[in-house]
């Protein structure tokens, strides 16, 4: 039993819950809508109080085998790539900590070669004394491979369905390991049995029709809540960027229907954080600090050694999972990012105007030391 | 005016207020420092998990900057913590910080209801009073549960009125009169209070003390919520040592002996 079986009966069996987020993503005036984010204002502030939590993404790699019809980092883009070495990934981490940051998200592509287990848990181990807060976004994987992350002392594990639509799934992910829809679809559960107790749990949107992501996020999040009962979830529905290989979203979703799913999930799940990265604006950002949002990341760079220009010696390409050397080498090149942001604000100025708004930057939320590893 | 009421006293040591103030959710380090003041409180108690307990004061982790220690007991709380090893690891850890040796034990691996684990709280109660520490654990209102709890040594037991920041106020009543009613520790009920007759409700009952956290935190003006709090302990406190009349199901007149006897003018 996993949440496969729960996912294939969802068009015939829906709980409650989740047939009352349907009802709240249907058409709504805006005066609804107004309703709804006062609604889910109160319950964030009940829940959340006048705080926002800031991470910080480190890209390791931007090595992968798999393609992606929507990602940069797809394995046929010809991309400049990196793979930083642990004193690289050190440099990187002191920045960030620098900055402010006590809650770093490792992210790499997938690759067996380049990106190898064991290389992630070295990252975690180098980067443990220093940093409070170690999530991790790679590749799904196995549970005991998880378990040794978890031992190392990573306690966020973030992985996105992509789309919930199975037929779309397929379309987009032509080749790799991550074609496999229901290996992706249980990683959370896989996470959560190697002792993972943050889990990150989320939609891009653009992908499909919208309220069908909404709807198979959601069981997936009601799914876990009571499956994995120990464990913190956050939500995030990223809306596609441009990125290297020049994607354009089938099913772009505009900011009304945006915010309205935001607010809906919300109603829905009230203890639930949500995410919300540098890809959306200053400006949506800044509007929805109050509404929902409980976890914001500030200043992202998406490329490996984007933050102090680690790597930018060792670029190259990757053909055939065999390493080519640039042809023609400028010292000002580097490796090429996963998407393009668009909050391009420091984490100073991202604090600066949430402490404005009436909300506390919350740096630091946990302790390393608590784990029990 | 301030009503005069018995004072607290927990461990051997004696405190005026009966309110109790968590840290979390407030918008600002200097809003949580005015509304503690306001509130008139003497116990403080602070996730440890916000903190920075290397030593190294760190400017991004620096919530305890906000509490002066020599106006409060500083009550660092194991929040995070999921079971028994990790609570304890974690009282250890604020002791080596330099922080008391007083601990609100928190234990809940729910982290959508924030209910405490019963189990992994006793778990923990006794091994850290067996270290000396003071232990005030958080627990569901369970009255087996508080008299274990005592029997093992706890310097208080905390009831909770409700979930965490649910603002339902005291829905385990029932279950918190029988806790007050045996208990040979001060009963402080944490969790659930959302407005001051929440806090009132509680005294009257009998509770020595109230903790709160998210109802003046989130408040439109925390400060003033703090005072409206700190009356509220108050006259909750003096009523229940006053005595409260028992409700009663008909109305009585007010001399009913009087007017059998036939003596009411």
């Amino acid at each position: 039993m996993s949440f496969v079986e729960t996912f294939n009966a969802l068009p015939v069996r829906k709980s409650p819950l989740l047939r009352k987020l349907l009802s709240l993503l249907e058409p709504k005036s805006p005066r609804q809508l107004e309703a709804m984010a006062a609604e889910a204002a109160t319950l964030t502030r009940q829940h959340f109080g006048r705080t926002m939590r800031l991470f910080a993404p480190l890209y390791l790699s931007n090595e992968c085998v798999n393609n992606c019809a929507y990602c940069g980092f797809s394995r046929d883009n010809p991309i400049f790539r990196v793979t930083l070495t642990m004193d690289q990934v050190i440099k990187e981490a002191k920045h960030l900590t620098g900055l402010g940051f006590r809650h770093i998200l490792l992210v790499a592509g997938e690759h067996p070669k380049f990106v190898s287990n064991g290389y992630l848990e070295e990252c975690i181990r180098v980067l443990k004394p220093f940093v409070p807060t170690i999530g991790i976004e790679v590749g799904p994987t196995e549970q005991p491979e998880y378990a040794r992350m978890v031992n190392e002392g990573a306690e966020g594990l973030v992985v996105y369905q992509e789309t919930y639509d199975r037929t779309a799934y397929q379309e987009y992910h032509t080749m790799g390991p991550k074609r496999d829809f229901d290996w992706r679809l249980e990683c959370p559960e896989r996470g959560y049995a190697g002792g993972f107790r943050r889990m990150g749990l989320g939609a891009l949107l653009g992908l499909a029709d919208w309220k069908t992501e909404a709807l198979g996020l959601a069981a997936h999040l009601e799914y876990m809540q009571n499956h994995g009962w120990k464990a913190s979830y956050t939500i995030a529905f990223p809306r596609l960027r441009p990125a290297a290989g020049g994607f354009q979203p089938k099913y772009p979703v505009d900011d009304a229907r945006f915010i309205q799913l935001l607010c809906a999930f919300r109603l829905c799940f009230p203890q639930v954080g949500i995410v919300m990265s540098t890809r959306e604006s200053a400006a949506l950002r800044d509007a929805l600090i109050p509404i929902g949002i409980t976890t914001m990341s500030a200043g992202s760079h998406t490329e490996p050694g984007g933050y102090t220009g680690q790597g930018r010696e060792d670029l190259h390409l990757t053909v055939r999972g065999r390493r080519v050397e640039l042809a023609e080498h400028k010292p000002e090149d580097e490796a090429t990012g996963q998407f393009d942001i668009s909050d391009h604000r420091s984490p100073e100025e991202i604090a600066a105007v949430l402490s404005k708004r009436g909300f506390d930057p919350v740096w630091k939320d946990w302790d390393e030391a608590i784990l029990s590893n | 005016m301030s009503l005069t009421t018995t004072s607290l006293t927990i461990a051997g040591r004696t405190f005026r207020s009966r309110l109790m103030l968590g840290t979390g959710k407030f918008s600002s380090g200097e809003l949580m420092r005015d509304a503690l003041a306001s509130s008139g409180c003497e116990i403080v108690t602070v996730a440890l998990r916000r903190a920075d307990l290397t030593g190294k004061k760190d400017p991004f982790a620096n919530i305890l900057d906000y509490i002066p220690q020599d106006r409060y007991l500083l009550l660092p709380n194991t929040s995070g913590a999921m079971n028994a090893e990790e609570a304890v690891r974690l009282a250890r850890l604020a002791v080596a910080a330099g922080l008391p040796n007083w601990v609100k034990l928190e234990i809940h691996p729910d982290p959508r209801y924030l209910l405490p684990d019963p189990v992994e709280t006793f778990k923990a109660a006794e091994i850290l009073v067996k270290e000396g520490f003071i232990v005030l654990p958080y627990i569901n209102a369970d009255p087996v549960l508080a008299k274990r709890l005592q029997d093992i040594g706890t310097a208080t037991v905390m009831p909770l009125g409700s979930p965490i920041g649910s603002h339902q106020g005291i829905t385990t009543r029932r279950q918190i009169e029988i806790i007050i009613e045996q208990a040979t520790v001060p009963v402080v009920v944490d969790a659930g209070i959302g407005v001051p007759s929440h806090a009132a409700e509680a005294m009257e009952m009998g509770a020595d003390a109230v903790l709160v956290n998210t109802a003046i935190a989130v408040a439109a003006d925390p400060v003033r919520m703090g005072q409206a709090f700190h009356a509220a302990v108050e006259a909750g406190r003096a009523a229940y040592e006053i005595g409260v009349a028992n409700a009663t199901e008909n109305a009585s007149a007010t001399s009913p002996l009087a007017a059998f006897l036939g003596t009411a003018e």
